[in-house]
């Protein structure tokens, strides 16, 4: 299966901002973490098709994950 | 007198009196400064049935108890007065260098009153008062007037209006340090109203501190936690408030084509991680500011200017359809310039875009001024700009706002306002908590007076889910209690990535004695904020305006990661009122206003439910 990677903010530095990873079924947000080298700790939020959440959530053909450190602004 | 100066300056415009007061300290205590004791003066001292650009309001300018002092970000001011916008209540506050140097002088607060035969300025160079003529000045730019005026009273800070406010649009803002903004309410036009150009001060007061020790000890634990903080310390100073700008979107809660969808493939063209990469030219940061969030940034032309805050890029962005930093950066420069609270003048004209998408408005109405009402016209929203602030062709219509344009052609429900003030950057279709605090605002659409985006979005003090409605309108309310305290004492409110209702108790009291405890301070915050309902409602804005656009209630979002929600303000409004103790008409009970020590106001309770 085929998921979309969006990274924002200094997740950037070294890294796609935005890439499709072929994922075996199954996988959780966690292992996508690992492959890209992100703490999980360095995340703040966490957006499976645009919904904040924890990184067990199993990931299906077609997701978007959106990772960004902690940021904000108003 | 710790913390406060212990002087109030009144000007009287038509008389050209200037009387210095005694600041009443206990007032002062018990509505902490700025935006409450300024609420607190023009509702004892104007009726809240004037009409707002009459010589009857009062213009309002009040620092903190805390503004100017060994704090963090301690350089806010406020402005406070009769809003010509919505007809309600204007609060708008300001950062930069002004507020600091304003106290410096001596001051607590000054009130406008009347109107100036012709246009004037007052400096106050500590004791030394004046009202000056500035005839030379109207119709200058704020960085204009701002040069000709330090010339004339040197290291001194200006405040002003632009044309905008001369010429009285209802979105119109007061510019402090060139590029600072008071920007909500419509506030400019009540200076233009008075003839009153500009404030320069300059001073030399240092303020007294209850405990010299305390307060160095408890500042540098403050910054220290500011600096710490991953969003304060490190998200803010290296991509300013722009940064939100791709997680709004991820949301699908950005706001597009004035709310006609939430989400944009082209987000990234106009993203904080964009602005940092190719426009941005340093950080800036107000007056004791460890934070720095403020943007500095170059133009196509070369010229480096104030950069846009997240709200702006919005606005004049994906609000209208443009994703050209170039458009953004330069129309935010000219409402700095003109005087124009950019929230308000993008999305009104991303409101005349759509009226001209549905064929409300005619193409020969625009003929003439040879700018088109096209999305994604990058060309058009520095056009219309430059005539919304000169009042000028169908820009004079746009200076009114988005509601009273959207009206004039029978279709009010284009207009994406609340009591009549343009929303910000947020769709609440996808953020429940975050459209109470648009429905039930005091000053009108507002994202900042009671910002559910930190909860429900960024997980600010902790995680919310966004969609939820369960405990929705008790959160909203501490909120907005809270954001009333942090503008009180004249902080700023990007403070709150970091501290917490404690650290504000403890930075007052080291300045201005021992005053409060958690409680008592969250109250006063609840204090301040009833009694600006009740301007309100004898103003004759009844709760029946706490509302949202219909389209927000009723069309789901269209696409995007959001699709399909609306939002569900009468599930959530009945709640919000009994967490608030008003009764269900939505109006403070007189037991709610005892227990706030508000019993003198309780006559305009009863005149509400009469």
């Amino acid at each position: 299966m085929n998921v979309e990677v969006r990274l924002f903010a200094y997740f950037r530095e070294g890294r796609e901002k935005k890439q499709i990873i072929t994922l075996a079924e199954g996988t959780e947000i966690s292992n996508v973490l690992d492959m890209l080298n992100i703490k999980e700790e360095e995340v703040s939020i966490l957006l499976l098709n645009g919904r904040d959440g924890p990184s067990d959530r199993k990931l299906k053909n077609g997701d978007i994950v959106a990772l960004f450190p902690p940021v904000g602004g108003g | 007198m710790y913390g406060y100066m212990g002087k109030v300056l009144r000007v009287n415009l038509s008389k050209r009196k200037i009387e210095s007061e005694a600041l009443d300290l206990k007032v002062a205590q018990k509505y902490l400064g700025s935006r409450g004791l300024g609420v607190k003066t023009l509702i004892d001292e104007v009726n809240p049935k004037v009409d707002p650009l009459s010589p009857d309001n009062k213009f309002i300018i009040a620092a903190g108890a805390l503004t100017g002092a060994p704090v963090p970000t301690s350089g806010r001011y406020m402005v406070i007065t009769k809003s010509p916008l919505t007809g309600g209540i204007a609060i708008a506050n300001s950062g930069g260098k002004w507020g600091a140097d304003f106290k410096a002088t001596g001051h607590d607060m000054i009130i406008f009153e009347g109107k100036a035969d012709k246009p004037v300025y007052l400096s106050i160079e500590d004791d030394r008062v004046e009202i000056r003529d500035a005839a030379h000045v109207w119709g200058k730019t704020s960085e204009e007037t701002t040069e000709i005026l330090q010339n004339e009273i040197k290291d001194s800070k200006v405040l002003c209006i632009g044309p905008a406010g001369e010429n009285l649009s209802l979105i119109s803002a007061v510019i402090n340090d060139v590029d600072r903004a008071a920007g909500r309410g419509g506030v400019g036009a009540v200076m233009g109203s008075k003839n009153l150009k500009a404030v320069v001060v300059k001073g030399t007061n240092k303020i007294n501190v209850f405990d010299e020790e305390r307060v160095k000890n408890v500042s540098s634990q403050k910054i220290k936690i500011l600096r710490e903080d991953p969003v304060a310390g490190q998200g803010l100073p290296s991509y300013g408030t722009a940064i939100l700008v791709n997680i709004i979107n991820e949301n699908g809660v950005f706001p597009v084509k004035n709310y006609q969808e939430a989400y944009t493939d082209n987000a990234d063209l106009i993203s904080g991680e964009t602005l940092t990469e190719k426009y941005l030219v340093r950080k800036n940061a107000c007056f004791r500011c460890p934070i720095a969030c403020g943007r500095v940034v170059k133009l196509a032309d070369g010229s480096i200017v104030g950069g846009p805050e997240y709200e702006t890029i919005w606005s004049f962005g994906a609000d209208c359809g443009i994703f050209d930093y170039n458009a953004i950066n330069e129309a935010n420069m000219l409402c700095n310039e003109f005087g124009l609270d950019t929230i308000s003048a993008g999305a009104t004209i991303a409101a005349a875009m759509e009226l001209y998408q549905r064929g409300y408005i005619k193409d020969e109405e625009i003929e003439g001024d040879g700018l088109s009402l096209n999305w994604g016209d990058s060309k058009a929203i520095t056009g219309w700009v430059k005539k919304m602030g000169l009042k000028e062709g169908f820009g004079a219509k746009l200076a009114l706002g988005s509601y009273r344009l959207a009206e004039s052609y029978g279709a009010p429900e284009i207009s994406m306002t609340v009591k009549k003030q343009e929303l910000p950057a947020y769709d609440p279709r996808g953020i429940q908590g975050h459209g109470i605090n648009y429905a039930v605002n005091n000053r009108g659409g507002c994202h900042i007076k009671g910002y559910m985006i930190n909860p429900e979005i960024l997980g600010y003090p902790e995680k919310l889910d966004r969609l939820a409605l369960e405990g929705k309108p008790a959160y909203t309310k501490v909120f907005h209690d809270l954001t009333a305290v942090i503008d009180s004492i004249g902080l700023c409110l990007f403070t709150t990535f970091g501290l917490g209702l404690h650290d504000y108790v403890e930075m007052y009291n080291a300045v201005c004695g021992d005053i409060y405890n958690d409680e008592t301070l969250l109250e006063a915050g609840e204090r301040i904020w009833n009694l600006e309902k009740l301007f309100n409602l004898e103003a004759g804005i009844s709760s029946s305006e706490d509302k949202l656009p219909k389209r927000l209630l009723e069309e789901p979002i269209p696409g995007g990661p959001s699709k399909g929600h609306v939002h569900h303000l009468n599930e959530l409004l009945p709640e919000y009122y009994a967490a608030r103790g008003w009764n269900k008409e939505g109006i403070p009970t007189e037991e709610t206003l005892k227990r706030l020590g508000l019993e003198e106001y309780i006559k305009y309770s009863r005149l509400a439910q009469a």
